[in-house]
């Protein structure tokens, strides 16, 4: 299925949003995430499943005023 | 003085962004004296190592986090922004920010106060970057915010303290409230006119950071600051529309014809 992660359009296959983190290398990596706007908590990742076409945000730590 | 029960010596906030390199940020922050050091979050690849790279390095500074939501422009986005910042850094603080005017970066005022309320209610620790406007300070208040950060001028623009009258105003009708001056400082002499109107702080960003020297500025902001609030302390006189001369003129030669 597609979905877009960051706006880039990826293929992955059908899971959670904690498969395809993993499988895109987020793995291990400090980050917070939200699909369709809606934010969703590290450990709730692996219960949370994507479908087609869903909108994955993937943040980091950076500098700010 | 003390945010939310943090107590803190430094009455100086500093952002991390726009500096020139990582080790001129470390040393203009160790200048500065800053316990408190704003952050924020922006998208990163999964080949990417930014945010990892520079969350290393902040941790490695021993300095309190105030992550923000920089950018965002609507109730939804500050919210879900600061449900991230608040896993990603740890902590409940949050430096609210809805923008609601691209030109001037004006606080949307109206959303940052259903912004406020939402994030208080579930626990967050809300430092909104408002306008000096009496009313909006006492809707924050009402919403759960025990901290306001009122605007001296536009971010980034480098122009002080736009409304003395207002942000004097604001101080008088919150006494217990710690008051910081968020944004549009550009010289040290602002941020001790904004001291010695009583504010308990500044945060400042590009005025350090894009100086010729931000380390050397960054101590000059310190200075400033400290300055400004020894002065506030001291109760400096009230201006007078006429001279009074400072020597005595009793006593004066009479040199006259």
């Amino acid at each position: 299925m597609k979905i877009f992660l960051n706006d880039d359009a990826h293929e992955v296959e059908p899971g959670t949003l904690a498969a395809a983190l993993d499988t895109l290398g987020y793995g291990g990596r400090k980050i917070a995430t939200a699909v369709n706007g809606r934010f969703v908590a590290a450990t709730a990742r692996s219960r949370t499943a994507l479908t087609d076409g869903d909108r994955v945000e993937v943040v980091a730590p950076m500098q700010g005023g | 003085m003390s945010f939310y029960g943090i107590d803190l010596k430094s009455r100086l906030l500093l952002g991390t962004a726009r500096y020139p390199s990582p080790a001129v940020l470390e040393r203009a922050i160790k200048a500065s004296g800053a316990e408190v050091v704003t952050v924020s979050l922006r998208r990163e690849s999964g080949t990417g190592r930014a945010g990892q790279s520079f969350w290393s390095f902040i941790q490695g500074l021993g300095v309190r986090v105030l992550p923000n939501t920089a950018g965002c422009h609507s109730v939804k986005e500050a919210v879900t922004t600061a449900h991230m910042a608040r896993e990603l850094f740890d902590t409940p603080w949050i430096k609210l920010e809805v923008i609601g005017e691209a030109d001037t970066l004006q606080p949307d005022v109206f959303g940052l106060v259903e912004a406020a309320r939402i994030l208080a209610e579930d626990g967050f620790e809300v430092f909104p970057y408002t306008t000096e406007d009496l009313v909006v300070a006492d809707r924050l208040v009402e919403a759960g915010c025990k901290v306001l950060m009122p605007w001296g001028a536009p971010i980034g623009s480098a122009r002080g303290l736009n409304n003395v009258y207002g942000l004097r105003s604001l101080r008088a009708h919150f006494p217990d409230v710690p008051l910081v001056v968020d944004a549009g400082l550009g010289v040290p002499s602002h941020a001790a006119a904004a001291m010695e109107l009583g504010y308990d702080a500044v945060l400042l960003n590009t005025a350090v950071a894009e100086a010729g020297d931000p380390v050397e500025m960054a101590r000059a902001f310190a200075l400033a600051t400290e300055a400004g609030r020894a002065a506030y302390l001291a109760r400096p006189m009230e201006p007078r529309d006429m001279a009074v001369p400072s020597t005595p003129v009793i006593g004066k030669a009479a040199l006259g014809d």
